[in-house]
């Protein structure tokens, strides 16, 4: 592992919760102690070995970690560029990243007494890792959830049901996980004493986007560690699809002070950056504003209202986008590039056809930039995707656009 | 710097009572019955004036505040057409303190400094903003203070000793306390510690304390009135807005649904005296 140096891009954020100008804790004051308790618990539980140990136990015999790295050779052959590698955070128990991020903040629930949980979800895989860890530890859960998300990612609902989930179907809005966040805050502002709020993605009000990331920096530990044994080297260039952020940071962080990898990030391009409010790629399409406690590129018109943006990808339809992100972008250290719903579908087909394996359509878009990259570099160099997570849940979706259904 | 607010609450403690503070959505159901509302409200009983600013995703809100943003966004309410409601208002009242009422990014987005200029110029007296604890107080409270603006913060059950004073410093104006831990327009779960809190806040400052969240009736005026130095109606004035509307538009009974239910609230705070 790389030392943390002083001018380090890993040493974010500051005590205030920033990365640059980016993050914070914008929050009403009924959460705020609440955010404070979670800092202070979550301080402890970072220099507790036994926590750790939990964590990593977890990981190795609940999860599957590692999760292998694999050469996808088909893929690259017809690429005909760089050799293309594939991170398999899908084959994780419950089918993607997500469960990282569950694991250790239930263990951290647990620690702080509380005896609820609440999250919310767009694609479903949060909400499924959720109720899983839920089960699990024996809490009960609440998942907020829009109401167009429930209806596109139906086998998700019911499998949280099945773990003993309450989905709640939230109307308001575009019914899409902004507004099921929006709930979800209603909620917890509601309960304080007894809900612990776990949040799904890299974003959220200071300490969430801090502590997810260290969460899911396994992912990019894991890969240098897994690359170096294949490759005696680091990559050239790896990349990740940017929903809230929490793979693609979890992939990148390890990486940030190798200046010699590249890395990208794929944002959600809809039907083109051009078409009005017909995207969810909020670095490329919007400007920084603040919205579910941090400061952050924001969807939103002239007058700060927020867009509710789209994507094909429920996982990735967010107007925001966690704050570590923001200040990447700004400082360039991370490409970030949309990708069309046309762009993530032909993806989605080709790795189903050539790999045997099929991709959440949000990996489905880091997947494309993977298409777009690897043509353009030479045979010696190298890519390796991040495959956040198993396309199950959208087969229904796909085959309705492919129109393979009725 | 002063503002009209401190006048109006000592008004208020000479006539024996608490202030009736009345939120309805700048723009609901549309500007001009928006504006006809506004300008109707001090002679219906509001002492003082929370103006909400609309806003796409109000996490602190119920679904009866909610669906006024809503209506007003949809009707094309912006911030520059709720800065000249202020204007306008002014030139017919010069007394009755306005206090905006919202979240952060709509006034970011217009610019902290412009925003504070032009509320100041059009009439404004003070801040309610939503997502901007004191550890944000560099964002806007302490700019809105340098303008001229009270910035008042809100007290909630979870703002326990150790933290008041963190929350009142850089306050003025008055403090808002928030009656429960919940969203608009919900229900208070425990009368009996409203009182309590109030007066655990007021032993650390000299400021008014307005209690709000929940309010509902002229009864509960009186109630929560006889404990605070004011109280905070929203979620029933909105909601006044939609029993009156046909087919989500103004009706020639719009205006006077809302002062019907502000004189009934204005009862409740003069009931409220005998204490
Ligand atoms: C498989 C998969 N990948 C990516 C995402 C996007 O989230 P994030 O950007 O936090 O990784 C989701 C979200 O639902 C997902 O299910």
């Amino acid at each position: 592992m790389t030392a943390i140096r002083a001018n380090s891009l890993r040493n974010g954020p500051d005590e205030q919760g920033r990365f640059g100008i980016y993050g914070g804790r914008f929050v009403a004051e009924t959460l705020m102690p609440l955010i404070l308790d979670l800092e202070k618990a979550y301080r402890a539980a970072q220099v507790d070995p036994a926590f750790q140990a939990q964590v990593k136990d977890l990981g190795e015999h609940y999860t599957g970690r590692p999760s292998p790295l694999y050469f996808a050779e088909r893929l690259t052959a017809q690429l005909g560029g760089a050799r293309v590698y594939f991170k398999r955070e899908e084959l994780n128990h419950t089918g993607s990243h997500k469960l990282n991020n569950c694991i250790g903040q239930i263990l951290l629930a647990q620690r702080m007494g509380k005896t609820r949980i609440i999250a919310e979800t767009g694609a479903g895989q949060h909400g499924v890792a959720t109720a899983t860890v839920c089960a699990r530890f024996g809490l009960p859960c609440t998942i907020f959830m829009g109401a167009t998300d429930v209806k596109r990612q139906w086998p998700n609902v019911l499998r949280m049901k099945m773990l003993g989930a309450e989905v709640r179907p939230v109307t308001s809005g575009a019914g899409t996980l902004k507004d099921a966040m929006n709930e979800a805050l209603r909620d917890w502002v509601t309960n304080v004493e007894t809900t612990y709020y776990l949040i799904g993605t890299a974003a959220g009000p200071h300490p969430y986007p801090e502590m997810v990331r260290n969460f899911q920096s396994v992912i990019g530990e894991e890969i240098k560690a897994q690359f170096f044994e294949a490759e005696g080297k680091l990559p050239d260039a790896v990349v990740a699809c940017v929903g809230g952020g929490s793979n693609a940071i979890g992939t990148f962080h390890a990486f940030l002070d190798d200046p010699s990898v590249r890395l990208y990030g794929a944002e959600a391009g809809g039907h083109g950056i051009d078409v009005e409010n017909g995207h969810a790629a909020s670095m490329t399409g919007g400007r920084p504003g603040v919205l579910h406690g941090n400061r952050t590129y924001l969807l939103q018109d002239a007058d700060g209202q927020i867009l509710e943006g789209h994507s094909i990808s429920a996982g990735l339809d967010y107007p925001g986008v966690g704050p570590e992100h923001s200040y990447l972008h700004d400082t360039k250290r991370v490409t970030y590039v949309p990708i069309t719903d046309n762009e993530a579908l032909e993806a989605f087909q080709l790795c189903t056809k050539l790999e045997g394996i099929i991709p959440a359509l949000e990996s489905a878009h880091g997947l494309a930039e993977v298409i777009k990259l690897a043509p353009t570099m030479k045979k010696d160099e190298t890519i390796v995707l991040c495959l956040s997570g198993r396309g199950d849940k959208d087969v229904e979706s796909v085959g309705r656009y492919l129109g393979l259904i009725e | 710097m002063t503002t009209r607010i401190p006048a109006r609450f000592a008004k208020c403690v000479a006539e024996g009572r608490p202030a009736l503070a009345t939120y309805t959505m700048a723009g609901d159901p549309d500007p001009a019955t928006g504006q006809a509302i506004l300008d109707a409200l001090p002679a219906a009983g509001a002492d003082i004036i929370e103006l909400g600013m609309p806003f796409s995703d109000p996490m602190a809100d119920g679904p009866g505040v909610q669906a006024a943003g809503q209506r007003a966004l949809a009707a094309g309410q912006n911030m520059k057409k709720t800065l000249a409601m202020v204007e306008a208002f002014r030139r017919k009242d010069d007394e009755t303190p306005i206090v905006l009422m919202g979240y952060y990014n709509p006034i970011y987005i217009f610019g902290v400094d412009a925003f504070l200029a032009a509320a100041k110029a059009a009439g404004v007296d003070g801040l309610i903003v939503v997502d901007l604890p004191p550890e944000e107080d560099e964002e806007l409270c302490i700019p809105a203070l340098k303008a001229g603006l009270n910035f008042i913060r809100l007290a909630t059950p979870t703002t326990d000793d150790a933290r008041l004073p963190a929350v009142l410093n850089n306050t003025s104006g008055f403090v808002y306390y928030v009656s429960m831990t919940g969203i608009t327009g919900a229900t208070i779960k425990a009368n009996a510690g409203v009182g309590a809190a109030v007066q655990r806040i007021k032993s650390h400052t000299d400021l008014p304390v307005v209690v709000g969240f929940g309010i509902k009736t002229a009864d509960d005026a009186a109630t929560f009135g006889r404990e605070s130095d004011g109280v905070a109606v929203g979620t029933a004035i909105c909601n006044a807005v939609l029993g009156s509307l046909d087919n989500g538009k103004a009706t020639a009974g719009t205006v006077a649904a809302v002062t019907t239910m502000v004189a009934g609230l204005a009862s409740g705070v003069k009931r409220a005296k005998a204490a």
